[in-house]
């Protein structure tokens, strides 16, 4: 790895590191995603300072060019991310379904009660 | 308050819903009815409401299932015995709604479908793609239960108690409750009996299965179809006293 690329790697770690603790901070990301996205700048950064470990995990996956091991590594990982948002997706979505049917009948209920206790009024 | 509960999902019907309502009411089939309103963007619901029917809105759109399920909760909590279900679009018509709900109140079915491919049914022609979809979905079924089935997507319905329970629970699909829904009430050994019906052609470009939908739903339906015959039989509410 020349010179320049480490740098950029060490920078691209740190701005990112940076991000995902601000979002913390700002309590835009919930602590389980937020330990998560540490990991993964941890991660980056550890790669990008020790480049042997990058060679010896191509070695043991049997990869020809280190980028290769990068890049399986983090469609990997984007893949698997993914598929567990569609998972919490749909599990909001089915409570917010059944938040709403419940507001509506108990909308009804309401009004009903209302009209069943001022007769007088129509 | 009646034992029978008619219930009638709406989305942007206003101008056809008030004369099904009021065209039910006629009929006297000592039954409430209820419209849910999913959302509308129009005045379903006070017409509705001007017909006579009790109505329910969502607070937003939530799609046919989810309203037919919203209905069912409603009928489960007011404590109905039996429940028709039909469609505000006046495709099928009221003064066919006796025929489908009396076997169900006389206790000789679970579940009343009605079919307007049976010998005596029928009433206007829906486009080929639709009827060839119909047929293999209901032969699809049929391989997977044994049970004869000439027109799952049949939304004129009338149920028992027990499976207005199955159908106000979470095992009731959100989007399109078709063929799904046919083999759920078999596996679970409900009494389901077709029988013949006349019904209208609805409105045009507002079919549930049309244009670019139809694979959409194809697809949907082939998943649904096949997480319903790997699962187990729903657990029947009026079964599980017995020993």
């Amino acid at each position: 790895m020349t010179p320049t690329q480490r740098a950029f790697a060490i920078v691209v770690s740190i701005l990112f590191f940076l991000f995902v603790m601000n979002a913390i901070r700002r309590r835009a990301v919930e602590i389980q995603y937020a330990i998560l996205w540490l990991a993964v700048a941890a991660g980056i950064f550890v790669l990008s300072v020790w480049y042997d470990l990058l060679l010896a995990l191509s070695r043991f996956i049997g990869a020809v060019v280190p980028t290769t091991t990068l890049f399986l590594f983090g469609i990997l990982f984007l893949v698997i991310i993914n598929i567990q948002f569609s998972m919490r997706v749909s599990n909001l979505q089915t409570r917010l379904r059944a938040l709403a049917q419940e507001h509506a009948l108990l909308v009804e209920r309401v009004e009903r009660e209302r009209h069943d206790a001022a007769p007088s009024a129509s | 308050m009646a034992d029978a509960l008619v219930i009638i999902p709406a989305y942007n019907e206003e101008h056809r819903i008030g004369d099904v309502v009021r065209e039910l009411r006629a009929l006297a089939l000592d039954a409430d009815i209820l419209v849910v309103n999913d959302g509308s963007r129009d005045r379903t619901a006070r017409a509705a409401r001007a017909a006579g029917a009790t109505v329910i809105s969502h607070p937003y759109n939530l799609g046919y299932g989810a309203t037919l399920q919203t209905a069912y909760k409603y009928a489960l909590r007011q404590g109905s015995r039996y429940v028709l279900q039909m469609d505000a679009d006046g495709q099928h018509p009221p003064e066919e709604a006796r025929k489908v709900l009396d076997p169900v109140r006389r206790g000789e079915a679970d579940v009343v479908i009605g079919s307007r491919f049976m010998a005596g049914g029928g009433g206007y022609e829906s486009p080929w793609a639709r009827r060839v979809g119909i047929r293999l979905f209901g032969a699809l079924a049929r391989a997977l239960t044994g049970a004869r089935m000439t027109d799952v997507t049949s939304g004129f319905i009338a149920v028992n108690r027990p499976v207005i329970a199955l159908f106000a629970s979470e095992l009731f699909p959100a989007d399109f409750p078709d063929a799904d829904v046919r083999m759920m009430l078999h596996m679970a050994g409900y009494r389901v009996q077709e029988i013949p019906v006349q019904m209208k052609a609805g409105p045009p470009n507002k079919s549930m299965h049309g244009g670019a939908l139809a694979l959409w739903y194809i697809a949907k339906m082939l998943i649904s179809m096949a997480i319903v015959r790997s699962s187990r039989a729903p657990v029947r509410p009026d079964k599980e006293e017995t020993p």
